[in-house]
């Protein structure tokens, strides 16, 4: 589903509307800013190069990429970097830098698809606690896809769930955890509560085997 | 069905285009002179190749315009080399995954090697075999081997050191000697990658057989057709015998392409 | 420059040996001269070697590699913009590439003479295939992901191939280039075999040898092995440079910041 909004796979039946557009519209426009499961970063490009790749593409003056790209760099915390090539870094900041690349046009959406999956917890946690902190600041509608129910309760205001094929809309949760999310949030009852029900959305969307 | 015409269709159009350009050409390259009928063009028209072709492949086979005795006689030579480069070139990559030694100091030279022109090379070694007795099929033999083997080592280096770091683990935990990492994993994995390996090799041995055949006027095999050919002006024999040549090239693909088939079928599948 | 200690070490040991299994065996000059001879024959001849160099590497090797790849270049992408072309094209060169293209050469010399013109042309029909072969395949190797990303941005098909696929397919790229310096190499020598102007390195080779003057066939095969290698090994520091980025030369490491 995540791929239609993108426009990169074309939906079998009904509509689907971005900002008011179809997703092919929304696209040419440039309206939102995608993250793939895995960096997908260009070698030959330093980090500083690979956040300017969208901006050089729309045609934007080189004064302007400059700034919007270290501004970006700023937001994920990787200005020190901005000289290295992907292969030098690890591959939590290399989807850092995915991610600030995604920001860098300023889309009014930003569609990650299971950014953080290939990452070790640790890893992952930091950059949960991150990825909302740059929500917070950014006010971004954000459509993420996961398959970790802790990571969906922690980063969501709504959680869609969808259950294996078929791949049926099952649930529509709200998660009202508020807007201040340590990481201790982690361990309160709401939160236990809201997975639990996800939980239960997820087995009920299918028989048990 | 729908899938091989598509991966065909477009071939047979490519080669279809280029024939239709060949003889476009030839009528305009050959016109001065009195367009196809002529008996030395300068450009062969296409079916002024295949009859030739056919008029060669035609002839008893021990005529000495017979082209498959020629191919024959190219083929054999390859086919020595071939073998030769194929036992050195797997002993020697066995060896050299398998010393440490050997590696650093001998797969430079391997690789050097090869930016010698070794069909440069070919009438030293015919001549100076030559002069110690051994004429005819040994010299092209040894000159189709050298060319061919450069493939086979480095493909088979590649293919005995690919098994990943997991599956040498494993055998590891079984306490496998080295013969058995050898004969259970190494030799097995390499095979995908000898394969194309030895389908250059097998081109490179014609190529040799035939390079060889031309610094001391060899009555036989394609390369001395060539030079025959080429020095009385036939034409249109050179151009039969050039085809007859790519034609014993394809063959060959096709000879190493069907072992690996065989092979496939013998694993279940997949190399 | 250690890696280097292990093979010059053992190319010297050979060296020894073979100079020390000529003096003590006395073998016969004729079939295998002592490195000393080689070495004197060199010197002996370096007018004559010049000027075959300069006839076979310097008319007809370089303007044959650098035309034939070109065009390969060139006609490679013209196949990419099609993919019934690709599918249609690449089969067909990759066979033509298998088959024994220096037997051209006699066409070659019927067309455009015995000069270095027709020795450059089998050079540049050599090196056409592999070329083409390889940019088809350079330009196709960006995988479904980053082709994904540039698709989101909406950059155009010009765009695309700037900034994604022809970085992405200069290391297939170079691969040919030096392949095709030895295929190049090669089929200029070769060709020369089929007739020539008295002066090039396939003609020395082929009419010293023919006399029993092995020393100066040595002398030639020598400064042809020196310009393969020279070839080969300056595009491949060229192409550490240019493609500096591929994960074969990486020395650099990963730091957690």
């Amino acid at each position: 589903m995540l791929r239609a909004i993108a426009d990169l796979e074309r939906p079998t039946g009904g509509t689907l509307v971005v900002n008011g557009m179809t997703p092919e519209l929304a696209r040419r426009q440039r309206a939102y800013g995608y993250v793939f499961q895995a960096p997908a970063l260009y070698p030959w490009r330093n980090v500083e190069r690979n956040v300017m790749l969208p901006l050089e593409i729309m045609g934007l003056p080189r004064a302007e990429r400059r700034e919007r790209t270290q501004r970006n760099l700023q937001l994920v915390g990787l200005s020190d970097v901005a000289r290295r090539f992907p292969w030098q870094l690890s591959g939590g900041m290399q989807q850092r830098v995915s991610i600030a690349r995604a920001l860098s046009f300023e889309p009014s959406l930003l569609l990650m698809d299971e950014p953080f999956g290939a990452l070790d917890e640790i890893t992952r946690d930091g950059l949960n606690v991150h990825l909302h902190e740059l929500w917070r600041t950014t006010g971004m509608t954000t459509v993420f896809v996961t398959h970790s129910i802790p990571e969906a309760v922690y980063l969501s205001t709504r959680i869609v769930v969808i259950s294996p094929r078929p791949g049926r809309i099952v649930d529509v949760i709200d998660c009202d955890l508020g807007a201040e999310r340590p990481l201790e949030i982690r361990d309160t009852p709401a939160f236990a509560a809201i997975g639990s029900r996800v939980r239960h959305a997820l087995h009920g969307g299918t028989p048990h085997a | 069905m729908r899938e091989a015409v598509r991966r065909t269709l477009p071939v047979i159009v490519v080669v279809a285009a280029l024939l239709g350009v060949w003889y476009a050409a030839a009528i305009i390259v050959d016109a001065p002179q009195g367009a196809l009928a002529q008996l030395r063009p300068l450009l062969p028209a296409p079916q002024q190749v295949a009859l030739a072709l056919l008029s060669g492949i035609l002839q008893p086979p021990n005529s000495p315009r017979s082209l498959i005795y020629h191919a024959a006689v190219t083929a054999s030579s390859a086919a020595v080399g071939f073998a030769l480069a194929f036992a050195l070139g797997i002993g020697l990559a066995i060896a050299i995954v398998n010393v440490r030694a050997l590696d650093r100091s001998l797969m430079p030279w391997i690789i050097a090697s090869q930016t010698v022109p070794a069909l440069a090379v070919a009438p030293m070694v015919v001549v100076v075999l030559g002069n110690i007795g051994l004429t005819g099929l040994i010299p092209k033999a040894l000159i189709a081997a050298w060319l061919s083997f450069f493939p086979i080592v480095t493909s088979m280096v590649t293919g005995l050191r690919s098994p990943e770091r997991i599956q040498l683990d494993l055998l590891r935990t079984y306490s496998a000697g080295s013969w058995d990492v050898f004969a259970q994993l190494r030799w097995p994995a390499s095979m995908s990658f000898l394969f194309p390996g030895m389908k250059v090799a097998a081109t490179l041995a014609v190529v040799g057989a035939i390079v060889a055949e031309l610094p001391t006027g060899a009555q036989a095999g394609l390369g001395a057709r060539l030079l025959a050919a080429s020095y009385y002006g036939q034409t249109l024999q050179l151009w039969a015998a050039l085809v007859m040549a790519s034609l014993l090239a394809v063959v060959v693909v096709g000879v190493v392409d069907g072992a690996r088939g065989v092979l496939v079928r013998v694993r279940g599948g997949r190399l | 420059m250690r890696a280097a200690a292990a093979p010059i070490a053992f190319g010297l040991i050979v060296l020894g040996l073979w100079q020390a299994a000529c003096m003590a065996f006395q073998i016969p000059r004729i079939l295998l001269p002592p490195p000393t001879a080689i070495a004197a024959a060199f010197g002996a001849n370096l007018p004559l070697l010049g000027a075959d160099f300069v006839q076979t590497v310097v008319r007809s090797v370089l303007p044959g590699f650098a035309i034939g790849s070109a065009a390969g270049f060139i006609v490679g992408l013209a196949v990419d913009a099609s993919p019934f072309l690709r599918r249609g094209v690449l089969p067909v060169a990759s066979l033509a590439g298998a088959l024994p293209i220096v037997g051209i050469a006699p066409i070659m010399v019927m067309w455009f003479g015995f000069d270095w013109q027709s020795k450059a042309a089998v050079a540049a029909v050599m090196t056409f295939f592999p070329m083409l072969v390889n940019t088809v395949a350079g330009l196709e190797a960006p995988g479904a992901m980053e082709r994904d990303l540039l698709r989101s941005y909406s950059a155009s098909p010009r765009q695309t191939l700037e900034k994604l696929r022809l970085p992405a397919a200069l290391p297939y790229v170079f691969t040919a280039l030096k392949l095709n310096t030895t295929l190049a190499l090669i089929g200029a020598i070769v060709a020369e075999f089929f007739g020539t102007p008295t002066v090039g390195m396939g003609f020395r080779i082929s009419t010293e040898a023919a006399r029993l003057d092995l020393d100066v066939v040595w002398a030639e095969t020598f400064v042809a092995a020196i310009t393969g290698s020279a070839l080969f090994f300056g595009l491949a520091y060229l192409e550490r440079i240019v493609t500096f980025w591929r994960p074969a030369f990486q020395t650099g490491t990963a730091k957690e910041l």
